[in-house]
């Protein structure tokens, strides 16, 4: 069986390169951001006025003279492993950050799906946030009024767009995220690791509508962990490392680079010179036994080791990913990039128990990954794979019915 | 940079309905689940007016009729001015998931949180105008045309101020308690619980007093109150209670906050244009 929706659908037939000569649509010329540590930068009167500039300040190049033109039409997918830099350039390229360096153009109107229902409000409905969210991705009113039905359809949200979202569950979140997004009818969509939603129905919904943008000649630059999805989507892929492109051209080349990257082909756990994951195992958090069936909104416990193999000179940071097969990271388990602090990243081995309180709702096939960083910068990572999560569909509401027969003649 | 304006007639329109659902939502999420409702937002002004009358009126035997009246007419416009700003201080703040992961005219946000002070204020003044057709001084007069400039003042002074402390408190968190201290002292220099009259009586009617209508808020209550609550001499006397009886002064304190308003937005927008570009990354 299939668990990655996009594989053995054919779309090899929108695979053609686009002109070489179409008009440039968006163009990154030399661009580069550099992050200054939250840590240093003074927020505060007192810490301005007390504390003396440092000489050098703690800064990381997140993007190094990146350079890329996206012709009307393509459709580009933007790879690397993690902290790369793909979600700053997405994040340059929307203009939401501004790069210390070189320069950005984009022409037509862009939308940008860095998160989805980025901007909801809990507290209002779906409706409302329908109309609330379009209006800030830049839709006239009067567009999304003739849109509306059509949104909540795809959403098949139904009933509940008259219930406040913090009602929804997360699969009914992110169905009217991607379901407001994609009615923007943008000349260029950007979007961050954001298809990877819901059930196997609703990505091949959502990977539809994106065929329909490609079709009617749109440009899309999407982020993607997914290799399948990259291969069958994009005409382009360009692959970013430590913040450079290292490589820019046919997809299937990129794949095969980033697998080199990564490591991925080679061995479940990655070693680097620097640290190591072992040992990382589910059990679970009560009787401490390896659990066979997860089930969603279960509890679990997440074990490993992992060991320094030299001292580092900055804090490292965990993280926990659920990605589905294909690799495309869904869920972060909280803490998010939890911090081991410097002083404890010497030789020798640091044990990892994380509890994950509730498994999400989101019943499928992942794959677990713990990942250290240092520096935004991965150096080792263990995985779990062929994780199956198991729940109830969150399409039906409670309800109570009661049928009363009348028969004829009664008044 | 991007080419895309954030000019022109369609961007306008745009970031006006933007303004518009916003502040519908903060109304919405504001008034939800309270049974009283929109009412609530009466609470706080009848309490003011309520304890300050019983200071001035009864303790402190001021001569201002009605002062509750009085008090309410300067107060509200007063309350439009420092609840926008202070809400602007912390609209982009409190929307930093938003700034960090949609781009939009980040100044819909400090604009947002400016209607939705306009719009709780604006049923405030329908109240109150009731409140005076009860106790008849049902305030139909010309002057009442001075609510039109001296409104326009003080949108003016709050967009361009609320706008600088937006962007402002993004840099320096310390931003908002400055301005908290700062709108309380600046309170007691705009005449809403006592009448202007008594700062001309100590300064005089020469620079001096003109260097206190630099407060663009003090031309501004003192219009609305020549133009609402209208006592211009207190009851049975020639004695001023307001400032003065002719138009002229009145616009010319008015011409005087504009002036002074109009830095305020020069210097607001220049502030946050220069800051916004990097909201998504201060946060």
């Amino acid at each position: 069986m299939s668990s990655d929706p996009v594989v053995g659908v054919d779309l090899s037939a929108r695979r053609s390169p686009v002109d070489p000569e179409a008009e440039v649509l968006v163009r990154a010329v030399d661009v580069s951001k550099k992050f200054a540590s939250y840590h240093r930068r003074a927020t505060s009167l007192k810490e301005r006025l007390v504390r003396r500039p440092r000489g050098v300040a703690d800064t990381f190049w997140a993007l190094r003279g990146v350079s890329v033109d996206v012709r009307r039409g393509e459709t580009v997918g933007l790879m690397g492993p993690n902290g790369s830099g793909k979600s700053t350039l997405l994040k340059v390229l929307s203009g939401i950050l501004r790069p210390n360096e070189g320069s950005v153009l984009t022409v037509g109107r862009v939308a940008s799906l860095l998160e989805l229902g980025a901007g909801f409000d809990g507290e209002l409905t779906g409706r409302e946030n329908i109309y609330l969210n379009s209006a800030l991705l830049g839709v006239p009113r009067a567009e999304t009024d003739a849109r509306f039905n059509e949104i909540v359809e795809f959403s098949e949200l139904g009933e509940f767009i008259e219930f406040p979202v913090k009602t929804y569950s997360s699969g009914m979140y992110v169905r009217l995220g991607f379901s407001v997004a994609v009615h923007v009818d943008p000349d260029i969509l950007i979007v961050d690791e954001v298809l990877a939603v819901g059930d196997a129905a609703f990505q091949r919904k959502c990977l539809d509508r994106i065929e329909m943008f490609q079709r009617q000649g749109k440009t899309i630059l999407f982020v993607s962990h997914s290799a399948g999805l990259i291969e069958e989507l994009c005409t382009r892929a360009v692959l970013l490392d430590h913040g450079q492109v290292i490589f820019d051209g046919l997809p299937r080349h990129a794949v095969a680079r980033l697998n080199h990257v990564l490591g991925v082909d080679r061995a479940a756990t990655s070693d680097s010179e620097l640290a190591s994951v072992s040992d990382l195992r589910i059990v679970d958090p009560a009787s401490r036994l390896p659990i066979d069936e997860y089930q969603c909104g279960s509890s679990i416990l997440v074990l490993a080791t992992i060991e320094w193999k030299q001292s580092l000179e900055q804090l490292a940071k965990v993280s926990l990913h659920f990605n589905t097969a294909s690799q495309s990271a869904v869920i972060e388990v909280a803490p998010r990039w939890h911090e081991v602090p410097v002083d404890e990243v010497r030789r020798g081995r640091t044990e990892v128990e994380w509890l994950i309180e509730e498994l999400p709702d989101l019943p499928g096939d992942f794959t677990l990954n713990l990942g250290v960083y240092t520096l935004e910068i991965l150096i080792a990572h263990g995985r779990l794979d062929n994780l199956r999560l198991r729940g109830a569909s969150q399409r039906v509401a409670p309800g109570a019915l009661r049928l009363t027969r009348v028969e004829p003649g009664t008044p | 940079m991007n080419l895309r304006s954030r000019t022109g007639s369609p961007q306008t329109r745009l970031r006006s309905q933007l303004i518009v659902q916003l502040v519908r939502k903060d109304l919405k999420v504001k008034y939800q689940g309270s049974t009283l409702g929109f009412l609530w937002s009466l609470a706080n002004p009848l309490l003011l007016m309520v304890v300050y009358t019983f200071v001035f009126a009864i303790v402190f035997r001021s001569r201002v009729p009605f002062f509750g009246l009085f008090l309410l007419t300067g107060m509200l416009i007063w309350n439009f001015f420092t609840m926008g700003v202070s809400g602007a201080a912390t609209s982009i703040l409190a929307n930093a998931g938003l700034v960090k992961k949609v781009p939009f005219a980040h100044e819909s946000l400090p604009l947002a949180s400016i209607g939705f002070a306009g719009a709780q204020v604006l049923l405030q003044y329908i109240v109150l105008i009731v409140g005076f057709i009860a106790v008849g001084m049902t305030p139909l007069r010309p002057e009442l045309l001075l609510l039109v400039p001296a409104t326009l003042v003080a949108v003016i002074a709050t967009v361009g101020l609320g706008l600088f402390v937006a962007a402002s408190t993004v840099r320096l968190r310390d931003t908002q308690h400055i301005l908290e201290v700062g709108l309380f002292a600046w309170m007691w220099l705009t005449p809403i619980i006592y009448p202007a009259t008594l700062v001309h009586t100590v300064l005089g009617s020469g620079l001096a007093s003109w260097l206190y209508y630099l407060n663009p808020m003090a031309g501004v209550v003192t219009a609305f109150q020549r133009g609402l609550y209208g006592v211009v001499y207190y009851p049975g006397t020639t004695e001023l209670l307001l400032p003065s009886d002719s138009w002229g002064f009145y616009l010319q304190t008015l011409g005087l906050g504009l002036v002074v308003a109009s830095a305020f937005l020069v210097l607001g927008v220049w502030q946050f244009r220069r800051l916004s570009a990097d909201f998504a990354e201060a946060l």
